[in-house]
């Protein structure tokens, strides 16, 4: 880790001052570079450990029948999967490249609040450690599923349930924080000659995800918290024993989870916004629909919650709103998606990789996109609701929507991060490794969904067999990309080429004003107004 | 940094935006309670206080059908006496369930009523239930426990079987 962002490498001897020497120099560092490799790492590992439970769900599901984990511990794998991949590697990911870009991007020299940045980062590996401790406790990790339904998580849970309540409150003042230091930055610490329609998209997409934390993650504490005194002070939110509801935490824990998923992809589309007109060498197309766009879906998402539960015996009225209102989130994500290929129409493209998994990126998505548009129509989601066709449709959007724009972001920025090229040859036979054995592990399982495979089952009927065997065999071949991912990252770190100022031709952003890797303080001065508009992505 | 875009004033709604929403998912719960009350979500049936005039339209029938349900080991025998009725909306009929407690203790419990469809809900009125109140049953007491309801005329025509069910839950023993 240490040699990952060794600032001596490129030789800056005129800084003020470098980092801290050792280990303390990440434990204490308040400077939003370190914090932003500090959290990418940790999402990395995260990443890894998430990965490993997904191997061993498509182990057991490679064969009808009970082979190698019994079924209590197969639920605490989707579960410990779902909540690691989500709060633990997704959410952080997009938090650290938030933290080591947008200063950059709005010429500012740090983060607004950089103490309680370090704050922020260091809750998330106590958190993830006790989430993970459950696994050893009696009773073994939450098993309830991501979505963790009450009475499931509160009757009838293990007491280590506790401990999970205890890590999503971290996870959330975590992620609350980190919202508020990004409102701070971008409008305060922004250039005084930036205005708000010159920042880039990864900016503006960030800025309007951290409303929607604020807005989100309370409500998700609520709900857990209710959990909490529930299960232990003998209150009854959720108890229709003493005037509860079991279904209202399904309303709680939507009117959180509708909103977390656009959290998931948000600053995705922010991403792809500008890995696509670098490789296309043309603006952006439609700068502010994007901006408008954006806007609309968050403020949409938080009216769609009860798409998640037609099945829970609503009221007709009550499915024809929430269908309608799902249809209308896909109006505006439609524009996104219509822009991204208008930018690259007649544009000089190349396919260099981080274009590569932008292009998939859009392609992959949309596919997502289709397959919840097919739940959101109320009286198809009857046969679709909870098989694994929900499945296959949030991995496309998640997988290869929100991970695919980290890794995109990865090769796209890294020479920024570390001054070094990473080896493009052997990054092409890692995407086209992994957008191919993407789809083997996860296309078949539409089929399966509409079939009537349920999800989160250990086994399942032989006529699901075939689909099965195929998809756990994409979904090793995936699971072993990782090892080329990570081979190709840390041998760009050691070994990698040097990198330019500018190391892709076509690309806009203060960001890429900067040394080839970035001065470990920039920007002391802001820009000016010449620069900023040279570099804007709205012309 | 020399300039300053945000507030104090700005600064306060930052921090107490979490703050509130944190407390707006616990609003939710009263929210959800009236919302149900109004629109008969979830099966939630509604009350009469007194028995009103309805328009009656003698030949409609509608069929309704009684179910009975105990939770996590409630101890006590529970039964509709009737299994259904042929009932015309807007009248007023009387029926019971029966209880029986086998065990050497008391037990006191809750019963929850859900009807189904939850488009008929909004309609079925009780002017009297066992499900008011909490029930106290003491050692090996069998109780008849009245109920007097009425299905509202406004009754959507296309419905014709209504089911109402009821889930006892144990408060103490
Ligand atoms: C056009 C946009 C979208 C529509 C119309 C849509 C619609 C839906 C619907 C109706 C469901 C519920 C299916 C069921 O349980 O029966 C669902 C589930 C889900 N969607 Fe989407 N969705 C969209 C985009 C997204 C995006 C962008 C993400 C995340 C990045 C996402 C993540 C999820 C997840 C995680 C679930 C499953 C939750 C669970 O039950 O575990 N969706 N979607
Ligand atoms: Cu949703």
């Amino acid at each position: 880790m240490t040699t990952a962002t060794d600032t001596t490498a490129t030789g800056h001897a005129d800084h003020h001052h470098g980092p801290e020497k050792g280990l303390m120099r990440w434990i204490k560092t308040t400077n939003h570079k370190d914090i932003g490799t500090l959290y990418l790492w940790f999402a990395f590992t995260m990443v890894l450990i998430g990965g490993a439970m997904a191997m061993v769900i498509r182990m057991e599901l490679f064969q009808p029948g009970l082979q190698l984990v019994d079924p209590h511990f197969f639920n605490q794998m989707t579960t410990m999967h779902g909540l690691i991949m989500v709060f633990g590697a997704i959410m952080p990911a997009f938090v650290g490249l938030g933290n080591w870009l947008i200063p950059m991007m709005v010429g500012a020299p740090d983060m607004a609040l950089p103490r309680m940045n370090n704050w922020s980062f260091w809750i998330l590996p106590f958190a993830g450690g006790i989430l993970l401790s459950t696994f050893f406790m009696e009773g073994g990790a939450p098993a309830f599923g991501w979505t963790f339904y009450a009475p499931l998580s509160t009757t009838f849970a293990p007491d280590s349930t506790d401990f999970f309540i205890f890590a999503v409150h971290l996870l959330g003042f975590s992620s609350i924080m980190g919202a508020i230091n990004i409102i701070a930055t971008v409008l305060n610490m922004r250039a005084p000659e930036m205005k708000l329609m010159d920042m880039p998209l990864f900016v503006w997409t960030w800025l309007i995800t951290s409303f929607l934390l604020i807005g989100a993650m309370p409500v998700l504490a609520g709900a857990v918290t209710m959990m909490l005194t529930d299960r232990n002070f003998g209150t009854a939110f959720f108890d229709a024993t003493g005037g509860g509801d079991p279904v209202m935490f399904q309303h709680i824990f939507w009117f959180f989870g509708h909103p977390e998923v656009y959290i998931m992809i948000l600053p995705a589309f922010g991403v792809v916004s500008h890995i696509i007109p670098t490789f296309a060498r043309k603006p952006l197309f439609g700068y502010s629909s994007m901006v408008y766009a954006t806007a609309s879906i968050a403020f949409l998402s938080y009216i769609v919650w009860a798409h998640h539960m037609f099945l829970t015996g609503m009221p007709v009225a009550g499915e024809l709103y929430f269908m309608y209102a799902t249809m209308m989130i896909a109006v505006p994500t439609g524009v996104k998606v219509f822009n991204w290929i208008a930018t690259m129409w007649k544009g000089s493209m190349t396919f260099e990789t981080p274009m590569l998994w932008a292009i998939s990126f859009v392609f992959l998505f949309t596919i997502g996109g289709f397959s919840g548009l097919m739940l959101g129509i109320a009286p198809a989601d009857i046969q679709y609701h909870d098989t694994y066709f929900v499945v296959a449709h949030f991995h496309y959007v998640l997988v290869t929507g929100a991970l695919w724009s980290i890794i995109a972001a990865t090769f796209y920025w890294l020479p920024k991060w570390t001054g070094k090229m990473y080896n493009e040859g052997l990054a092409k036979v890692h995407f086209w490794w992994a957008v191919i054995s993407v789809n083997v592990l996860f296309f078949p399982q539409h089929f399966l969904g509409l079939a009537g495979m349920p999800r989160r089952i250990p086994d399942y009927a032989l006529q699901f067999a075939d689909f099965n065997m195929i998809s756990s065999i994409g979904g090793f071949a995936f699971g072993a990309s990782f090892i080329l991912f990570t081979y190709i990252i840390i041998d760009a770190i050691r070994n990698g080429e040097p990198a330019t100022k500018r190391p892709w031709e076509g690309a806009k952003g203060l960001e890429w004003t900067l040394d080839p890797k970035a001065e470990y303080h920039s920007f002391n001065k802001p820009p000016s107004r010449k620069l900023i508009e040279q570099e804007s992505q709205n012309s | 940094m020399e300039q300053k875009k945000i507030t104090k004033g700005f600064w306060i709604k930052l921090v107490s935006a979490p703050i509130l929403m944190f407390f707006f998912a616990y609003a939710m719960v009263p929210i959800y309670d009236v919302f149900c009350e109004i629109t008969g979500f979830n099966g939630t049936t509604g009350r009469v206080d007194s028995e009103q005039q309805y328009a009656v339209d003698e030949n409609r029938k509608v069929e309704v059908s009684f179910f009975a349900m105990t939770m996590g080991g409630f101890p006590v025998q529970f039964g509709p006496k009737v299994n259904s009725m042929e009932i015309v909306p807007g009248k007023f009929y009387t029926t019971s369930y029966v209880a029986k407690n086998n065990t050497d203790k008391t037990v006191i419990g809750q019963a929850i009523p859900s009807v189904a469809p939850t488009d008929a809900a909004l309609y079925f009125k009780k002017l009297e239930c066992f499900c008011f109140n909490r029930q106290v049953f003491k050692p090996h007491e069998e109780v008849e426990m009245t109920l007097r309801f009425v299905v509202e005329p406004e009754l959507d025509k296309r419905i014709k079987d209504i089911s109402l069910s009821y889930n006892f839950f144990k408060l103490e023993s």
